[in-house]
């Protein structure tokens, strides 16, 4: 086992704990908006997509990576678009009533 | 230099995946939130260009332009009706993504790739695999390309089970013997064929459990990436979504007291009918739209509860005018919303925030559950199993100890519906027998419409009152 990898692990379990954390305080109310969101950043992937289509590997790592680039940026762009849209519908009674 | 510049855009962008999640708390903080995570994300793009490896951009600009383009067109012109199918098809484009980096990665190294990466690499293509194929039989369930029913067969499970066990096998061997490449694609393809399986037998009411959890497995696949390629960034952002599906699946079982492996092995269709034996000719009290209006007319509080059905019938602006009615004649109305109502979580919520339905009239089923003894009317629109009173009682029902709403303890329950088949649990409503229940039948929006024209004709009459008690409440 190299050392980096346990280094991923450690990060990968302290995120978890920390996103565990960070999602609970989520309402209800908003678990879709989650779910889009979580999927936008999730289209990080995107970094890796970058490297594998753009250095120069050959053609079919080429191919492949921006097959890649073109989902994951399908979900960052798209993801984040539509997040948005929704959030922007969610509004409290006019203020009359507070 | 420009190594130290790289690490810290990838920090940052780290931090603010975190942040803007934490702005989900409250819907006022949402929107910075997601501002917050794409300045995270264009930092980490923007770093990644940057790179030195990076020496072609040519194909880089076509995909980031195609994805672009397909993603803001789906994100502006998809109703919020189609929300499911989107966070369907979303899961799978990411876990593609992730799966093609893998496969990518294992054509460059894969003869000289050590053990430990070739197991995140393993988890990454399967993971991804599964979920890409899952989220479009998914998909295609909730978009009704395929029938949306579960689809069981014999010796499912046994079959699906044995598979299952044979990708770990082979996935193990793999650990050992990284180079074997016919495995490594062999059990892409076999990833491929299994997230058809697991699908399949899930029906529509299972939905919010599978999404999640497929929302869980796409971002498990992108923090195994992450490992696999040593990049940090892509680990934590794959661990907050993974964990952010899991917890959401979890919320959801629990909301229909059934397990995980209930859900994926149980296939609903096939739990035994409970209740079906007992054909007693028992009579609905059938109502018409008028008697419902007459009812509601003179009604202090009423509790909406929609399901399903409300979206099925894209009710939800003839709703939110109704309950505009109400409360212009002076009545409280509020909304109940069952966690597992609909086929994602937080469906409910989506429908009606788009009908403009102020959300602080949304209430969760714990916080208006003790409400409905005090309640004149429970307006029950397109649901069915989440107000079953089985649940509480009747311990060889499938639904027995799911939490419901309490809608049978309103005054009068009016249950809109266009059957009086049962729900998704096969399981026989007594609520809809009951005294004081007004079943009216017909398609949700028809009749709330033909509600809305009765209320309306009697409304101008009452307008003076409706003002008076409004200036009494502010």
């Amino acid at each position: 086992m190299n050392s980096l990898l346990f280094e991923s692990l450690y990060i990968l379990v302290l995120a978890g704990f920390l996103g565990f954390e960070v999602i609970r305080k989520v309402p209800p109310l908003l678990h879709t908006p989650l779910m889009s969101t979580t999927n936008a950043i999730s289209g990080i992937s995107l970094v890796g997509s970058l490297v594998a289509a753009g250095s120069g590997q050959g053609i079919v790592s080429t191919v492949l990576g921006t097959i890649a680039v073109t989902a994951a940026t399908i979900n960052v762009v798209g993801g984040f678009m539509i997040t948005d849209r929704m959030l922007k519908m969610f509004r409290r009674k006019e203020s009359k009533s507070k | 230099m420009k190594d130290i510049l790289l690490g810290v855009a990838y920090l940052a962008a780290s931090i603010l995946f975190i942040l803007g999640l934490r702005g989900l708390n409250s819907p006022q903080t949402a929107r910075r939130g997601i501002l917050l995570a794409e300045i995270g994300m264009l930092l980490a793009v923007v770093g990644t260009l940057l790179r030195n490896e990076i020496i072609q951009y040519q194909w880089i600009l076509i995909g980031l332009v195609v994805g672009s383009t397909i993603g803001a067109l789906m994100a502006i012109f998809m109703p919020m009706t189609a929300m499911p199918q989107r966070i369907a098809i979303s899961h799978s484009f990411g876990a593609l993504a992730a799966t093609l980096v893998g496969i990518v990665d294992y054509y460059e190294h894969g003869l000289t790739i050590d053990h430990g990466t070739m197991a995140a690499l393993g988890f990454e293509v399967l993971f991804g695999s599964l979920t890409i194929t899952g989220s479009l039989m998914a998909f295609s369930k909730l978009q009704e390309l395929v029938k949306s029913a579960p689809v069981t067969y014999r010796f499912q499970n046994v079959s699906n089970i044995l598979l299952f066990f044979a990708t770990v096998g082979v996935f193990v061997f793999l650990i050992f013997r990284p180079d074997t490449s016919v495995l490594f694609y062999g059990m892409i393809a076999v990833g491929l064929f299994l997230g058809i399986l697991i699908v399949l037998p899930i029906g529509g009411a299972d939905m919010p459990v599978v999404l999640s959890l497929l929302n869980s497995y796409a971002g498990l696949a992108s923090a195994a990436t992450g490992i696999v390629i040593s990049n940090n960034v892509l680990l934590i952002a794959g661990a907050l979504d993974g964990t952010s599906g899991f917890f959401l699946s979890m919320m959801m079982s629990r909301a229909m007291n059934r397990s995980f492996t209930n859900v994926l092995f149980g296939a609903v269709g096939a739990v035994k009918r409970g209740a079906q034996v007992q054909e007693e000719a028992r009579t609905v009290m059938r109502y018409t739209p008028e008697d419902a209006a007459y009812v509601l007319e003179n009604a202090q509080s009423v509790i909406i509860i929609p399901g399903y059905g409300m979206a099925v019938a894209q009710a939800q602006h003839a709703v939110q005018e109704l309950a505009e009615l109400l409360i212009e004649g002076g009545a409280t109305v509020r909304y109940a919303i069952h966690p597992v109502a609909g086929r994602m979580p937080g469906h409910m919520n989506v429908l009606l925030a788009d009908a403009n339905v102020p959300y602080d009239l949304l209430y969760e089923a714990e916080q208006i559950n003790d409400d409905f003894q005090s309640t004149d009317v429970a307006l029950v629109i397109g649901a069915n199993d989440v107000v079953n009173p089985a649940a509480r009682y009747k311990k060889d029902s499938p639904l027995y100890g799911m939490p419901i709403l309490n809608a049978d303890q309103a005054h009068t329950v009016m249950i809109l519906k266009r059957s009086l088949s049962p729900g998704f649990a096969g399981e026989d409503n007594e609520l809809f027998y009951d005294k004081k229940t007004m079943m009216i039948f017909g398609d949700a929006k028809a009749t709330l419409t033909s509600l809305i024209q009765l209320l309306k004709k009697t409304a101008p009459a009452q307008a003076g009152e409706a003002q008076a008690i409004e200036g009494i409440h502010s």
